[in-house]
């Protein structure tokens, strides 16, 4: 099926698809995104204006069955940052979309009045609907009746309260393939959806397939790509532990803020490990391996039930998992997970929300430890969209000011994850020019400074620590429009059949003849788009930099303050 | 324990606790290296990932010396 831009205008309520402009033809997932996002954007516009657009985009190799290719991209102008912005996640959506024949769907213009509306998205387009049964639902009910409505197989995008609220903080929700939430988390967009008063995208299922130009280099190539991954020992540790792995090794390297970045080590860090939690999943029975979508052969995603036997949550990640845990000093996982289900439901990202809380305890909200108070407030405050609620859902740098606190870790006000940039100097790079403000997944530095992975830079050190950011964040960005999942990048650094392989795959697609340097062109070109929406939009390099107290307050066990010159960060963007 | 001997606190995470332990005092030769006390934790030195000694990257030549903390991890990741 040919592809096409789908593109729905809010203010007049028209729908209508386009053949795909020359120019956005070789690109997808992220890359298409922030390239939409900066052609038809005002870059000063308000993000929750009419100006702004949201356009939903899944990557190159999405629908085929290229192993974890499943990823989809939502972008905007986020009202978080002020900056351009990509949000990445799994869920059955892109795939979907993809088969549909849908390189992008463009949402843009604001409707009048208060009625709420729903996409549904088919082979024969868009269509606009009013909204009444969904409004005001969480997340889970909302797939839950439209799971009534319509089957179990369609696809949704969906927003929480959080969202209809328009809170700063709000994720958008896709539906994975057993009815649970993935989350498009970081930098609000769900605000931007709720903006424009669409509470979900429904996708029709089809029997229609990707069309690839050389099938039997696609199969080849793919062959070869999935053993690269399926051999890959972190594939398979990431497999049995998940992504909360981390906590014990980011604890024992001194990196993990603990009681709102005061801490590098966290006392309860074995009460919330990824070898904690595996025994606990198990003795439930749960599933300590999940997919986020059908095709990932890395499966780092589980479910975790509570002490009934009952589903509580799934894709429990390391990022939410020290947020609520180490940085609000919570070393019960119960309380975490449900806290990470509360978060889910009332679609907020679970990492702003959480340093949030960290923030707000140390204002004196409540004491640090307390998790069942942070669960009270989700449910009683956030939920509702009290005056608390509200100021708590937008974020940590929302809540710093509210109650006076200094000690905010964001930039460009979205809070800093799981890595103080103190103890791991890359991921402070990463952190301060990362073109959506704090995002770990921009340049992932922790697989060279931590794990050993494509080689190894001390990450104490201050030596080769742009370049290391540089070039993870130029390969992220291309993989990021790829449609794959980040976490081919273990395999893809230290094993040399995998890219080339990935590069087939999308040759193969799409009749191209792509070279590996075109991909990493294409990343370089992602990244200035990026860059150039941004400084259009009044940023400058004064916006790349640690909050103060980083420079000041030197962090146990290491006793080490931020201490990358100004003039070496400024250097980053030297390429 | 004699001069020549040394105690450190030997910590293993993730599949290399099963049938081992989690965190254990440990007595050596004062010259043992890290790949030596790996092996003779029956782990393939082959699986090991990271190791630090006092919460800083060691490479597995590195002596440890008396009260040290060394940690030991298989190849991991995650993000
Ligand atoms: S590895 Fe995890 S995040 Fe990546 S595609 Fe698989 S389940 Fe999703």
């Amino acid at each position: 099926m040919a592809e096409k831009i789908y593109r729905v205008n809010m203010t007049n309520l028209t729908t209508s698809t386009e053949p795909v402009p020359d120019k956005w033809l070789g690109l997808g997932g992220r890359g298409l995104t922030s390239t939409i996002v900066a052609d038809e954007v005002e870059p000063t516009c308000h993000p929750l204006g009419g100006k702004n657009k949201l356009v939903v985009a899944p990557g190159l190799l999405s629908g085929t069955v290229a192993a974890n290719s499943g990823r989809l991209s939502i972008g905007a102008k986020s009202p978080l940052t002020g900056t351009i912005k990509e949000a990445n996640s799994g869920g059955t959506a892109a795939q979907m979309l993809a088969k549909l024949g849908c390189k992008a769907l463009i949402i843009e213009g604001l409707p009048e009045g208060d009625a709420w509306y729903t996409l549904l998205i088919s082979k024969d387009g868009v269509t606009i609907q009013e909204e009444q049964e969904l409004v005001g639902k969480g997340n889970f009910d909302v797939v839950a009746t439209i799971g009534k409505r319509t089957d179990e197989k369609h696809g949704i995008i969906t927003i929480g309260p959080a969202g209809e609220m328009k809170l700063s903080a709000a994720n958008i929700s896709i539906k994975d393939p057993d009815s649970h939430l993935r989350s498009s988390g970081r930098g609000g967009l769900g605000a931007v959806m709720g903006s424009k008063r669409v509470k979900c995208i429904i996708i029709e299922p089809t029997d229609a397939k990707v069309e690839i130009v050389d099938q039997e280099k696609f199969t080849e190539a793919n062959r070869a790509f999935t053993k690269a991954l399926v051999d890959n020992p972190i594939s398979q540790a990431l497999g049995t532990y998940g992504t909360n792995v981390l906590v014990n090794i980011i604890n024992e390297a001194g990196a993990l803020p603990t009681r709102n970045f005061t801490n590098g080590q966290f006392d309860g860090h074995e009460e919330i490990s990824g070898e904690t939690m595996h025994d606990i999943i198990v003795e439930r029975e749960g599933k300590p391996k999940h997919n986020c979508h059908k095709g990932c052969v890395i499966q780092c995603s589980q479910i975790y039930n509570d002490k009934e036997k009952k589903y509580k949550t799934s894709g429990f990640e390391y990022e939410s998992i020290w947020a609520m845990g180490a940085d609000c000093c919570v070393d019960n996982l119960d309380h975490i997970a449900e806290a990470d289900h509360l978060m889910d439901d009332i679609g907020v990202d679970s990492i702003e929300t959480s340093v949030a809380m960290g923030v707000a305890m140390e204002g004196g909200l409540l004491e640090f430890g307390d998790g069942e108070g942070i669960c009270r407030i989700l449910r009683e405050d956030v939920a509702k969209g009290t005056p608390l609620g509200r100021i708590i859902g937008c974020g940590a740098a929302s809540v710093g000011r509210a109650f006076g606190v200094t000690r905010v870790p964001v930039v460009k006000n979205q809070a800093i994850p799981a890595y103080d940039p103190r103890a791991v100097k890359g991921m402070g790079i990463t952190y301060a020019t990362s073109t959506q403000g704090a995002d770990h997944t921009m340049g992932y530095t922790i697989a060279t400074n931590i794990l050993g992975v494509g080689g190894s830079i001390d990450p104490l050190s201050q030596d080769g620590q742009v370049e290391l950011s540089r070039n993870l964040q130029i390969a992220t960005a291309a993989i990021d429009s790829t449609g794959m999942c980040l976490f081919i990048a273990f395999a893809a650094l230290d094993d040399e059949k995998c890219l080339p392989a990935l590069v087939d795959m999308i040759n193969a697609r799409f009749g191209a003849d792509l070279t590996a340097d075109d991909v990493t062109n294409l990343g370089i070109s992602i990244l200035k788009t990026e860059r150039a929406f941004n400084e259009a939009a009044g940023f400058t390099n004064k916006d790349d930099r640690l909050p103060e107290f980083f420079y000041e307050e030197p962090i146990a066990p290491h006793n080490v303050v931020w201490d990358i010159p100004d003039e070496e960060l400024d250097k980053f963007w030297d390429f | 324990m004699s001069t020549n001997e040394i105690s450190i606190t030997v910590k293993l995470f993730a599949f290399f606790r099963e049938n081992r332990f989690k965190q254990q005092e440990q007595t050596f030769p004062a010259t043992i290296t890290v790949r030596e006390i790996i092996q003779r934790l029956g782990i393939d030195p082959e699986e090991v990932g990271v190791t630090m000694i006092n919460s800083r990257h060691c490479t597995l030549d590195q002596t440890p010396v008396q009260g040290d903390q060394l940690a030991i991890f298989p190849v991991i990741g995650g993000g």
